[in-house]
């Protein structure tokens, strides 16, 4: 229950300071330009397919600035404990790693899901005078939850590096930016190098979600993604056990 | 039984030393003072007892134990405040101690049971629902204290409790540390050195990462002070004194201590026995017709044991 009682201090860490509301306030906007500039754009385009590409546009700009959000949000998460020293209480109480782990994870990614509901007004609001298809809808939210909580688990594993939140921050983004471009260099790798390149590029498996269809692959490479942040976070933390041992 | 039992304790940062070869064990309910400059070690102890890190060597058992094998449990027996209590100051303090409730396995039931019972302890009543961060040092202090006393540990380790604190503040927490003696097993450091025979049953004196000294602040006086040390003050031509004074028998040793001219003089005195040599040297001023203004027996204060040790050893390092 360990991860619970952590979860529940960080949630109310976020919403007890400014920066849960910043981040979400910033997002609604944002987002909500995104939304009013693509719907502009379709409705004066006349003849292009509304249900489907709305989806797709508002999505795939979500995602980009949820890249240059969601490290705001992850950067305090281990930085902050080991700057402020709490971090000390926490490895010295009976607290099994893995439960800080998931208790900040799951917290962070609370603050993930909160942030998507209120976009959830856009869609709603179009509704009362354009009957949308909820399919696209759906499915491409799920695909914004997914990435973004490989977003939040790469962000806890660079924040549990270093105990300057800026510099976790910015790896976080580099990270990021990386795993989205990996696959754009198709002149230096070769065509097979290119295959495994593509299957690993961050944003590759996000096209299907927005169109409305969920495939097994792009669910398991989040997932994936996702466990091996988490993974190396738990390296991170348990490294602690090894460093300074002859 | 012994609470804590440290083997052969070390742990060295790269190349530079920690703590090497650390041995000794505090008896349960026993309070033990770690006494030492800065650097010597003494965080590094306790870090390791309370499984923060590592020890590079050695091992250690807290109420039996094995701070390697089964760290967890370690955690469980022990309450800790960390040097420069670490707090997160955006938790009210009834918050932040049902958190620590919580996560150190308070059932349910006993949670607010058990906060009320140390913000009473800890005197926290009119500050538990204010932000820990607008507190001030002394509160802080002992939100973090409040926090170690949590569920009742075996064993308390504290790492300097009572630095930044006002006098009344100081008495209060020495009290208190003083009040879990006998239930409680309790570390904690300091550099002031009268706390440690204030407070403490035994003393260990720390010093470059090794332990030079392990007893009870009066076996260390006794062991330490060669001499039974007298302190007088009189008036009376100095010189004379001195001279009368140290040809009494028994006496080994005078000296005038800071002569301010227009003042009683100070005068330390070396004998080989004390209480009768007292009186000795209270008949010679008394039979002078000098102004006999204090007479008493002198043991060595702390400080002056460290700084014994502690050159001691320095003298044994450089040979």
């Amino acid at each position: 229950m360990n991860w619970f009682f952590i979860m529940k201090r960080e949630v109310a860490s976020y919403f007890t300071s400014l920066t849960a509301y910043v981040v979400l306030g910033i997002f609604l906007v944002i987002s909500g330009y995104f939304f009013y500039t693509n719907l502009t754009m379709f409705v004066m385009m006349v003849g292009s397919d509304i249900k489907l590409g709305l989806w797709q546009y508002t999505f795939h700009d979500m995602r980009r600035f949820m890249l240059l959000l969601l490290p705001l949000l992850t950067m305090r998460l281990f930085s902050e404990e080991k700057k402020l020293g709490t971090i000390e209480l926490l490895y010295t109480h009976p607290v099994k790693d893995l439960a800080i782990i998931m208790g900040k994870y799951l917290a962070c990614l609370l603050v993930l899901a909160v942030m998507l509901c209120l976009t959830f007004l856009y869609p709603v609001l179009l509704n009362i005078v354009f009957s949308i298809e909820m399919g696209p809808l759906i499915t491409g939210y799920l695909g914004l939850f997914l990435l973004g909580g490989a977003f939040i688990a790469c962000g806890l594993f660079v924040s549990s590096l270093t105990e300057n939140q800026i510099v976790a921050a910015m790896v976080t983004v580099g990270v990021l930016v990386l795993f989205w471009s990996i696959d754009w260099n198709e002149g230096i790798a070769g065509t097979q190098a290119m295959i495994i390149l593509h299957q690993m590029s961050l944003f590759e498996h996000f096209y299907n979600f927005p169109r409305g269809v969920i495939a097994l692959a792009d669910i398991v490479y989040y997932l994936t993604l996702t466990l091996f942040f988490l993974f190396l976070t738990l390296c991170s933390l348990e490294s602690r056990q090894w460093r300074g041992k002859r | 039984m012994n609470a804590i039992e440290v083997d052969n304790l070390s742990k060295f940062y790269g190349p530079a030393r920690g703590i090497e070869d650390v041995s000794f064990s505090v008896k349960q309910g026993e309070i033990m003072g770690f006494l030492g400059p800065n650097g010597s070690g003494k965080t590094t102890t306790m870090r390791i007892l309370t499984c923060f890190f590592p020890p590079t060597g050695g091992t250690a058992r807290i109420c039996g134990t094995d701070i390697l094998k089964d760290s967890f449990s370690v955690r469980q027996k022990i309450g800790y405040l960390p040097e420069n209590v670490p707090l997160y100051g955006d938790m009210p303090v009834f918050a932040y101690l049902n958190f620590f409730a919580e996560i150190k396995g308070v059932p349910a039931k006993q949670k607010r049971e058990k906060v009320n019972d140390v913000v009473q302890r800890c005197e926290l009543q009119t500050v538990s629902h204010r932000l820990i961060r607008k507190l001030s040092k002394g509160f802080r202090q002992r939100v973090g204290i409040a926090q170690a006393l949590l569920n009742d540990p075996e064993v308390l380790i504290l790492d300097e409790p009572t630095v930044g604190l006002d006098p009344k503040q100081i008495i209060d927490i020495r009290s208190l540390i003083k009040g879990l003696g006998g239930k409680q097993t309790v570390i904690l450091s300091t550099h002031i050195l009268p706390e440690v025979s204030m407070t403490c049953d035994r003393v260990i004196i720390m010093h470059e990462g090794r332990l030079i000294a392990v007893d009870t602040p009066e076996n260390l006086t006794r062991k330490l002070q060669q001499a039974p040390r007298i302190m007088l003050k009189a008036d009376g031509p100095e010189p004379e004194m001195l001279k009368t004074i140290g040809s009494l028998s028994g006496i080994t040793r005078v000296v005038s201590k800071a002569p301010t001219p227009g003042k009683p003089g100070f005068y330390e005195i070396e004998a080989e026995e004390r209480m009768d040599t007292i009186n000795e040297i209270a008949r010679a001023v008394y039979e002078n017709g000098w102004k006999l203004r204090e007479i008493r027996p002198q043991d060595m204060t702390l400080e002056e044991i460290f700084i014994k040790v502690v050159t001691e050893e320095e003298g044994v390092g450089n040979r």
